[in-house]
């Protein structure tokens, strides 16, 4: 690979960690502040990139949308259709405690990617959708993906900075109390049940957005896209990696797990091609080893949750 | 037990009548008529009715497995009761959940400390007081000064508790490094930092030592007869208990046994029984003593 191949494989891997990076945000509203195990992340990613696809990408005949809206407004709306769609989910799964909840929202995740493949009027069943327009898509390959970049970066900082400010906030303080001990935040007051919605919401909404950011970079999606094994296993090393509960640990998590992930297909590829098919399982061992031993070692991630008090005396 | 009003009062306080005439006349802070509390087979409270008067510390005493612990658990709300009707403040609150019953000014510890963890102890207490605008999501971003304000007087308000408290060392300490006294005063600055009108105190000399017994019976002396809170006290030390309540109700097999001032519980020969689960000889009143040691040491342990 040159070096012109190599810079470009290296904005294509920045894009695809920007992605990563607000899943892993998204996850860590859900588990970091509120302890709610989501197992079902592809599903509310999914919901976004089809609906930011359905509203920006050209109609095609036999089947219903296909607005050609801005960008802009596709994201705007795969935000709100991930919460709105959240917010029923949440109602029935939400009464379950942590490995319940776990099981209760894979299966939802389930019923959402099976539905896509499916369905023919909106999602396009396997073919899926096509034609998705980027934005910078104009600009010629190079300069339109590293304006991409810029773009999926600003959208990671903009949450990052929006999350921090909500969790120095006593909304944040609250979220804590109810994760660490919901018996004794219901006896000062906190509507836990409420309390853990929005929770999940607010994160299903960034994980939405992380949806609609993916399609509108790959122009295309298929129900194939929708792997839990990629999108929420993966999502959930990332955020145990970097550390739950930090939303730098969140997206130092990401960095790491995918240049691993990414760059150990590099090293596989130029295997001798009978090794090479094997070699890949190799990727999925040594991520599970990190794991192992960042359980092991360093239980709390990378980087631990902090206090959140300014030190005041 | 039909709806009548007089229906549920204790046949032991039948004897006291002239009392209880003078209670009927001032408005019980907290009403509880017939309550049952049924897990399965088994009555943990088993038809409780009674009544606690505004500005009273009432003490609420019992062995092990009397049906004490499951009584606050359904006054505060986080059992729903199997029969029967909590009133509070002159409003039925039988229904309502745990945090709507706080909002209302009845507030509970725990006889195992529920302290959150991984929250510095400052934090423990800031995260008490009902209705911070900073808890809404769209507060912090519409209107930041308001929750600024209120952020920073919730912030004087628990370090005066702290202080109160003689806490003040560890504020910035995660609330899970504390001693067991440590977090039993922890909770009780918790119901400080509400507007409380009845504080349900379960167990709050379990594992603390003498110097902090002393020190916590003022506090709650001085939570009484200064900020006005109504307590109901469930302990194992009878010092205390003396000390501090009055009445005293006695609780054996989910059932009121008897109500009145401490020396008229405490010589009751039916109180002696539940605690020894049989007629009591006046040679075994000595033992009893002895008993209870041992009860509070398990406590401690």
């Amino acid at each position: 690979m040159d070096t012109l191949g190599l810079l470009n494989y290296a904005i294509f891997m920045g894009v695809l960690i920007g992605i990563y990076a607000l899943l892993s945000l998204g996850l860590n509203v859900q588990w970091g502040y509120a302890g709610l195990f989501n197992a079902g992340v592809a599903g509310f990613f999914a919901v976004g990139a089809y609906l930011s696809a359905l509203f920006t990408a050209p109609p095609v005949p036999d089947r219903i949308m296909g607005w050609e809206l801005p960008t802009g407004v596709g994201w705007f709306a795969a935000m709100a259709a991930a919460a709105l769609i959240a917010w029923p989910i949440g109602k029935v799964t939400l009464r379950f405690r942590s490995d319940y909840l776990a099981i209760a929202t894979i299966g939802v995740a389930e019923i959402i990617r099976l539905v896509l493949r499916t369905e023919d009027l909106l999602s396009g069943g396997v073919r899926g959708i096509t034609g998705i327009p980027r934005p910078f898509g104009d600009l010629p390959y190079e300069w339109s993906q590293l304006a991409y970049l810029g773009l999926t970066w600003g959208m990671v900082v903009v949450i990052y900075w929006a999350l921090e400010r909500q969790l120095a906030a006593p909304w944040g303080r609250m979220m804590r109390a109810i994760r660490e001990n919901e018996l004794a935040a219901a006896a000062m007051g906190k509507n836990v049940e409420a309390r853990r919605l929005e929770a999940f919401i607010l994160g299903a909404a960034i994980m939405g957005l992380a949806g609609a950011v993916y399609v509108h970079f790959m122009r295309a999606i298929t129900p194939e896209a929708i792997d839990p094994m990629m999108v929420t296993f993966l999502v959930w090393i990332m955020l145990i990696l970097g550390g739950s509960g930090n939303n730098r640990g969140a997206i130092l998590g990401a960095v790491i797990i995918w240049v691993i992930w990414s760059s150990s297909e590099l090293l596989t590829d130029r295997l001798p091609a009978e090794i090479a098919t094997q070699a890949k399982y190799i990727r999925v061992f040594v991520i599970g080893l990190m794991l192992q031993l960042v359980l092991r070692w360093r239980p709390e991630g990378l980087l631990p949750e902090g206090t959140h008090v300014r030190r005041s005396s | 037990m039909s709806g009548k009003p007089h229906s549920h009062r204790c046949c032991a306080r039948d004897n006291i009548a002239p009392v209880v005439a003078k209670r009927e006349r001032t408005m019980a802070l907290l009403e509880l008529e017939n309550l049952v509390m049924a897990f399965g087979g088994f009555r943990a409270v088993d038809g409780v009715s009674l009544k606690v008067e505004p500005g009273t510390i009432t003490g609420l005493i019992g062995p092990n497995g009397a049906g004490k612990t499951t009584l606050f658990n359904v006054i505060a709300g986080a059992y729903q009761p199997t029969a029967g009707r909590i009133r509070f403040d002159g409003e039925e609150i039988t229904r309502l959940r745990t945090d709507e019953r706080f909002h209302r000014g009845l507030v509970r510890t725990f006889q195992i400390p529920h302290e959150f963890p991984r929250l510095t102890v400052l934090e423990n207490l800031m995260v008490v007081p009902p209705k911070q605008p900073g808890e809404q999501l769209w507060a912090n971003w519409f209107t930041p000064g308001e929750v600024a304000r209120t952020e920073a007087e919730v912030r004087q308000k628990a370090i005066d508790v702290l202080a109160f408290l003689e806490l003040t060392h560890v504020m910035n300490e995660r609330a899970g490094n504390l001693s067991g006294g440590q977090k039993k005063l922890l909770e009780l600055g918790r119901t400080m930092m509400t507007n409380a009108k009845l504080v349900l105190l379960d167990e709050p000399a379990a594992g603390v030592n003498r110097t902090l017994l002393r020190k916590l019976e003022e506090k709650i002396q001085i939570l009484n007869r200064e900020w006005n809170y109504t307590f109901i006290l469930i302990e194992h030390d009878m010092e205390m208990i003396e000390k501090l309540c009055d009445p005293v109700i006695c609780m054996a097999e989910g059932k009121v046994l008897i109500e009145g001032d401490f020396a008229t519980v405490r010589n009751d020969p039916r109180v002696l029984e539940a605690y020894l689960g049989e007629t009591v000889h006046p040679e075994v009143e000595a033992a009893i003593a002895e008993i209870e040691e041992l009860e509070i040491e398990e406590g401690n342990a």
